[in-house]
């Protein structure tokens, strides 16, 4: 008995208006998104770094810096780095484009632009964070009491998130929001993660102690998973199941499978809702969650994290090289034709 | 709390009060807000005002002021005491201003036609021809309904005797009527009971009465008339009005494009989504003629869509307002419209404009010579207070430079003589003062005419100043049109109360 089934894609026909929205829309939605989650992230690691500072001596301390610099994929200069300075980079400068108050006004323009599609909570709030965070000047030592800085900037983002879902109606844009804030936290976690191991080389399957203890906290911690991790495997840190967890666990929010499971999901989504289920990004998202899926730990520690880290991140690019070229810039000609 | 008891401006001991009949006596229909103020501690004021401001800020209603440096988004600062206007008063600019729109269209059909008018003599043809917003590409095309003016927002100022008059009309691309609807989001809040009890006619339908204009403009060669797809065209983000775009385009549930998301195909506007090109048959069009198309007027235009005019001729996309309605606003125009309306409609203006010298006629331009200090001159084809000189505001050297002006270039301008416009209380910094105010009302004209009751009341919030143009750093306030019969009713038990 066929006709039981409504036909597929029944209540996105007989609900909403046509397929597609505009692609401008579409493109600002997933870049507001991305940098809202690289501001959330920046501002996280930042924290979680200069919490650790206050613990390391002066030696330790020097090549965390570096480490930083490197998880956040941020140009280093040579010689000898200023705590005051470097911080100073990573979040108030609008030279650095990645800044988290460079992040936060570009999320802020990018919804400017967009604001008829967000729900007017979205632009207030995002408005009155960006208002906030401008307004915050670095004074002399301000460093050792940034935390509620970096606290308002990561609630700011969770609280966003929360406003979308509860006031944005849940069809394509939002799809898209989706979109643009896990292919960003995939790279940013495949990176930090693998930047961690490739740094630190602690035997995988033994208990970490020490000073080196704290290295390995800040990694979980930068990746929001301590308390989760604990409730796991208890306090114990061993790196290899530290790396299970943060790259092949479904559950945690934080965890580069659970983020390539919502692009996958929401690029789902949006192949349905544009009647473009067969093209490029869908299948490149396919085989990569596929890949997560399917991997043991042992596997990938094998050829080294770092290697395998890295070539999620280049399939994360080459997926976001597809939704643009399929979604936001297509060629005229081509659907002329069609 | 302190209320002047007249609040008539010292330059002006004739402007009309909003508020008092004479010293001390408020007007029926302000006593009850009178009566609100004497009980309110001015701290109180403050603070419901610093909300109000903070509301605007942070859901960003804003504006963006040219040619100034850090001003990119200002707040369009909100005045919170209302101006109020009886259900007569309001029945009788509503006549007035469906009446004159009327005549507008039906001089724009004709002179982009057969041009009877200009034939006949009533309005000079070099006048028309001569205008900078006349566009000769449109003769002999045929829009929607015959209408050309589908949104149009009218300036009206209260002369001394009490009476309402046109000042300009806005026929283009009129815009403020977000700030009406926030103005009126922000007083409910502020003055819920008060509201209630006055009996306020409803103002929030606006978007949705526009959203029926629109469609009901679908260009007729559009394959879906029932459902035609409609967009908001906006200049984009630097606009100063692009509060307003994003806001109405919400609020009507339509998307807001920018050229760059359309495109033209054999003669037939699509814009670009994510599911592939889906045609456009009415556009909104928040973009001056000059721009919408680059291979028709201004080649350097980046904000419109090539091809789109060829769409347009063809009768593949309405665009409203029609191209070329800038003719008919021309300041120099303006002054015929009594004499348009008589043409076209046999019947004498309801609202009466205010007089005005043609800077063409050699009499007239003489008297404005020597009297500029007496005198507001205004640039023809300007809008938003730009090219003005305030008379008795203005130094030797600045009336000088409009004297060389206006013997150089005589078209380009016209002269009126400085009026008093009324005067309103309203909230500085927590005391009560009077300022100027006009009143701007939205009309829609499609399928049917509708005006939403009130506008935006425009305030000049330097003392004395009479410019109240929000490029030139006024603010607004909202307009309380009192529902006929009960309001009325209400009003007079409100005045017994206040008794």
């Amino acid at each position: 008995m066929g006709t039981m089934r409504p036909p597929r894609n029944y209540f996105m026909k007989s609900f909403g208006r046509e397929a597609g929205m505009l692609s401008r829309v579409a493109d600002s939605l997933y870049w507001m998104s991305r940098y809202f989650e690289r501001a959330e992230h920046t501002a996280r690691l930042v924290d979680t770094e200069l919490q650790l500072w206050l613990d390391q001596s002066p030696e330790t301390g020097a090549g965390r810096w570096r480490f930083l610099l490197e998880a956040l994929r941020a140009p280093a200069e040579p010689g000898p780095i200023d705590p005051t300075k470097l911080v100073n980079t990573l979040v108030f400068s609008r030279k650095n484009t990645s800044s988290v108050v460079s992040c936060i006004a570009a999320a802020r323009e990018n919804l400017r632009h967009v604001r008829e599609q967000c729900s007017s909570e979205m632009w207030e709030h995002l408005n009155r964070l960006y208002l906030g965070v401008i307004e915050e000047k670095p004074e002399e030592g301000w460093i050792l009491r940034s935390h509620r800085f970096f606290r308002s900037v990561v609630e700011g983002s969770h609280l966003f998130k929360g406003i979308v879902d509860a006031t944005m109606s849940h069809g394509e844009g939002w799809q898209y929001l989706q979109l643009g804030r896990y292919v960003e936290r995939t790279d940013a976690l495949a990176s930090l993660t693998g930047t961690h191991f490739r740094r630190m080389a602690h035997p995988l399957e033994q208990t970490v102690e020490g000073a080196e203890y704290l290295d390995w906290v800040g990694l979980l911690r930068g990746c929001g998973a301590f308390e989760a991790y604990c409730k796991v495997h208890t306090a114990e840190i061993r790196p290899l199941r530290v790396a299970e967890f943060l790259i092949l666990s479904p559950d945690l929010p934080h965890s580069v499978r659970f983020a390539v499971d919502r692009v996958n999901a929401a690029l789902h989504v949006i192949g349905d809702l544009t009647e473009r289920r067969a093209k490029l990004p869908t299948r490149i998202a396919g085989r990569l969650r596929a890949q997560l899926s399917f991997s043991q730990i042992e596997e990938i520690m094998e050829q080294g994290a770092y290697t395998y880290l890295e070539n999620v991140r280049s399939e994360c690019a080459e997926i976001h090289a597809a939704v643009h070229k399929i979604y936001f810039e297509y060629p005229v000609e081509s659907e002329l034709a069609s | 709390m302190k209320v002047p008891s007249s609040i008539a401006s010292p330059q002006f001991e004739t402007a009309y009060d909003e508020m008092f009949e004479s010293p001390g006596v408020p007007r029926e229909h302000y006593q009850a807000l009178h009566k609100t103020l004497l009980g309110l501690r001015p701290e109180e004021l403050r603070k419901s005002q610093q909300a109000a401001d903070l509301t605007f800020l942070h859901e960003g209603i804003t504006f963006t002021v040219y040619g100034s440096k850090e001003g990119t988004e200002k707040i369009f600062p909100n005045d919170l005491l209302p101006r109020i206007i009886p259900a007569l008063e309001w029945a009788k600019i509503e006549k007035g201003l469906t009446q004159r729109l009327t005549a507008l269209n039906l001089f724009l059909r004709d002179i982009y036609h057969e041009g009877r008018i200009l034939s006949e003599g009533i309005v000079p043809r070099e006048l028309v021809y001569s205008c900078k917003h006349f566009r000769r590409e449109i003769r002999g095309l045929n829009v929607p309904r015959d209408i050309y003016v589908n949104v149009c927002g009218t300036d009206l100022v209260r002369l001394p005797d009490g009476s309402f008059a046109v000042l300009e009309d806005n026929l283009r691309v009129p815009s403020g009527v977000s700030y009406m609807l926030a103005n009126r989001k922000v007083l409910k809040r502020v003055f819920p009971e008060m509201f209630r009890d006055y009996g306020v006619s409803p103002i929030d339908h606006y978007p949705q009465a526009l959203l029926a204009t629109l469609r009901s403009l679908a260009p007729e060669n559009c394959p879906h008339r029932e459902d035609p797809t409609t967009v908001l065209l906006t200049p984009g983000v630097s606009n100063s009005a692009y509060f307003e775009h994003t806001f109405l385009a919400q609020q009507m549930g339509i998307e807001l494009v920018e050229g760059r998301d359309l495109l033209v195909h054999d003669n037939v506007v699509y814009m670009r989504t994510t599911a592939g090109l889906r045609r456009v048959d009415v556009i909104y069009r928040r973009v001056d003629d000059d721009f919408l198309d680059p291979l028709c007027f201004r080649p350097d235009s980046i904000l419109g869509v090539p091809g789109l005019f060829n769409a347009y001729r063809a009768g593949n996309v309405t665009l409203a307002n029609a191209i070329g309605t800038g003719v008919a606003d021309d300041k120099a125009v303006y002054a015929y419209v009594p004499e348009i309306i008589k043409f076209y409609l046999s019947e004498e203006a309801i609202l009466p404009n205010v007089p005005t010298y043609l800077m063409t006629n050699d009499a007239h331009r003489s008297h404005v010579l020597e009297n500029l200090e007496k005198m507001v001159v205004k640039a023809v084809g300007e809008s938003g207070g730009y090219g003005m000189l305030i008379g008795p505001h203005s130094t030797a050297q600045q009336r000088e430079a409009f004297r060389a002006q206006i013997l150089a270039e005589p078209r380009n301008y016209i002269a009126q003589p400085t009026l008093a416009l009324s005067s309103a209380p309203c909230l500085i910094d927590g005391e009560v003062e009077s300022r100027h105010i006009d009143l701007r009302p939205y009309i829609l004209m499609g399928e049917k005419v509708t005006l939403v009751p009130g506008g935006l009341t425009r305030v000049a919030l330097r003392k004395g100043s009479l410019v109240v143009n929000s490029s030139q750093g006024s603010g607004s306030k909202d307009t309380w049109v009192l529902r006929e019969g009960n309001g009325e009713d209400r009003v007079a038990k409100l005045a017994e109360l206040a008794r």
